[in-house]
């Protein structure tokens, strides 16, 4: 641990600290943030009506467009002279959010980074390769400061020229590994191209988000790159990368909790859900200067692993982002989001992790048949095998999604591939469709 | 042991022909076709010239096709043929998955195929009972 002081603290002691933390950050955005102003005296709370950690859902929420609206400093806390750096994340539609940092807040960054970096197993003794963007996005200099705050000899590559990476990786000596998942993927097989094995070379450790990836894709990496990959997670309005991070038993994220406060609520009910079940994940930040958000809604889907990690951080954990609240279905009343599909998909031998859901009327039912594709080496060529594994995928969903629905096992590669979410779900409910 | 083709297939309509297109198109030689199927799905069993290859233009098609090892066994074509073989696999408690039967151009005599569980124990228990096997290479080009 980098900070064990903080990262192992007892339960009841870091609760304290949350709240004496949030005070003090509501007090400052309600004295100089307009929007929060605002927000607050319509939700009828003042900063001092908070006086436990359950208070919090008293509290209004905060969402991309509002920092959209307040482009470019509208939501600063700080004043211009008093911030150091911004950064900026371009959203797929319009307008960019821009967020600023203090240098308390860059300074505390770059121990959270730190402290992630050592989740990873890093040590002052591991050669970095920062191989995410610089820039205004927050992924290639928030890996920097975190590994120069530990000490490690940092290599700022950034993004790009995936040869070059291939050869410095090699030449230089390099141990641990920052970058996007998939680049990650290409810069293991650009090596493989241009014959180097890289699980020849001294490389131990990557870290290693910014998108969604899967357990399979981890697997994919670790296996081609000889390496330990660990999950991070951040983003630019909380903070970037730094806002948690897995451990080496890979089992969920720990949350900087004495920096954020997460909860996971009901994207529909706006109502906090029980540790153990799926939601939007909402974090207040409590130390933050530059742009503190209070109860900001993430739009990602997680949940918070419930019990204790081996690792002896106390921080509590959430498990690996599965979806988008965009995303998600209510079918008969329930919540249901499609990615847990493909989890459930990936681990069953016999089917691809491809699947389209559609959504259709029966009387006044909702009716949900999923597509499967088999797998494009048909495993089984007896219709009775291949209907045992339509019922064991039928089941498996069934269980994961907590609905029951109908299976169809489709031809290999005859569901629509498309960069876009749409496509994964049909929802014919509204247009008369039975099928 | 020989090479079969298997296909999954949607029961969509127009998709078995579309399959057999391709097929001929690629100028291979199909000996028997067998679809078992359900009300949503089915499987093309084929015995052709040349599976691999047949394979592998039915992958490049957008089709899920791979290779069964399945016994093709030679009978008289004469009644009863296809049961004593059957018998012989029943006493020895071998499973018989499926089996279906084509009928060799000379006209004499028919091969069938079987698709079984235990696929060296069933060779045996026909060669006692004094079955022959059919010869791979009687059966498509070996690739
Ligand atoms: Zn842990």
């Amino acid at each position: 641990m980098y900070q064990p002081e903080f990262e192992a603290m007892e339960r009841s002691r870091l609760e304290a600290l949350q709240l004496e933390r949030l005070r003090d950050t509501l007090e400052r955005v309600y004295a100089s943030v307009p929007l929060y102003t605002r927000k607050f005296d319509e939700a009828g709370v003042k900063p001092g009506d908070v006086q436990s950690l359950d208070d919090l859902r008293r509290l209004p929420f905060t969402v991309k467009d509002d920092l959209r609206a307040a482009y470019p400093y509208g939501m600063f806390a700080a004043p211009l002279r008093d911030i150091v750096r911004v950064h900026a994340s371009s959203g797929t539609t319009g307008q960019i959010t821009v967020v600023g940092y203090t240098k308390g807040d860059i300074d505390r960054w770059a121990d959270l980074m730190a402290r992630t970096l050592v989740c990873a197993g890093a040590t002052p003794d591991d050669v970095i390769q920062v191989s995410y963007g610089y820039g205004l996005f927050t992924g290639g200099l928030g890996v920097h400061y975190g590994s120069e705050r530990l000490g490690a000899t940092t290599i700022p590559i950034s993004g790009g020229n995936t040869k070059r990476q291939v050869q410095i990786l090699k030449d230089f000596g390099v141990t641990g590994l920052g970058a996007t998942p998939s680049y990650a993927l290409l810069i293991g097989e650009t090596a493989l191209e241009m014959g180097i094995d890289p699980r020849e070379l001294p490389l131990r450790f990557g870290v290693f988000g910014a998108e969604p990836w899967s357990e399979n894709m981890r697997r994919q990496i670790e296996e081609t790159l000889g390496i330990v990959a660990i999950d991070i997670y951040g983003l630019s309005e909380v903070l970037g990368p730094g806002v948690a991070s897995e451990c080496l038993h890979k089992n969920g994220l720990h949350v900087n909790e004495d920096h954020f406060i997460v909860e996971i609520i009901d994207p529909e009910t706006l109502e906090p859900v029980p540790d153990g079940e799926q939601g939007e994940v909402v974090f207040t930040t409590i130390t933050k200067e530059g742009i503190p958000v209070i109860r900001y809604r993430t739009r990602d889907i997680s949940r918070i692993v419930p019990g204790e990690c081996a690792c002896g951080r106390t921080f509590r954990r959430m498990e690996r982002v599965s979806g988008r609240t965009d995303d998600m279905l209510i079918i008969r009343g329930v919540n249901v989001f499609p990615s847990q599909i493909e989890q459930v998909l990936t681990g069953i031998p016999g089917v691809a992790p491809h699947y389209q859901v559609v959504l259709t009327k029966r009387g006044v039912m909702d009716h949900v048949e999923v597509h499967v594709e088999v797998a494009p080496d048909i495993a089984f060529d007896e219709v009775k095998a291949l209907e045992a594994l339509r019922r064991t995928v039928a089941q498996e969903i069934a269980s994961a999604l907590a609905i029951s629905i109908d299976v169809k096992l489709v031809e290999p590669k005859s569901i629509q591939r498309s960069e876009g979410k749409a496509k994964r779900v049909l929802d014919l409910r509204n247009e008369g469709g039975t099928a | 042991m020989v090479e079969q083709v298997s296909v999954f297939l949607e029961n969509t309509a127009g998709r078995l022909a579309e399959l057999t297109r391709v097929l001929g198109d690629a100028g291979i030689n199909m000996r028997a076709l067998m679809v078992a199927d359900t009300s949503e799905f089915g499987v093309v069993r084929i015995i052709c010239d040349m599976p691999r290859r047949a394979v592998q233009v039915l992958d490049d098609a957008g089709f899920g096709a791979s290779i069964a090892e399945v016994l093709a066994v030679e009978v008289p074509d004469r009644p009863g043929g296809l049961a004593d073989v059957l018998e012989a696999l029943q006493a020895e408690g071998i499973n018989v998955e499926y089996a279906y039967c084509f009928v060799e151009p000379s006209g004499d005599k028919a091969v069938d195929i079987l698709r079984v569980d235990e696929p060296e124990r069933a060779r045996q228990a026909l060669e006692r009972a004094g079955v022959a096997l059919a010869e791979a290479s009687t059966l498509y080009e070996l690739d």
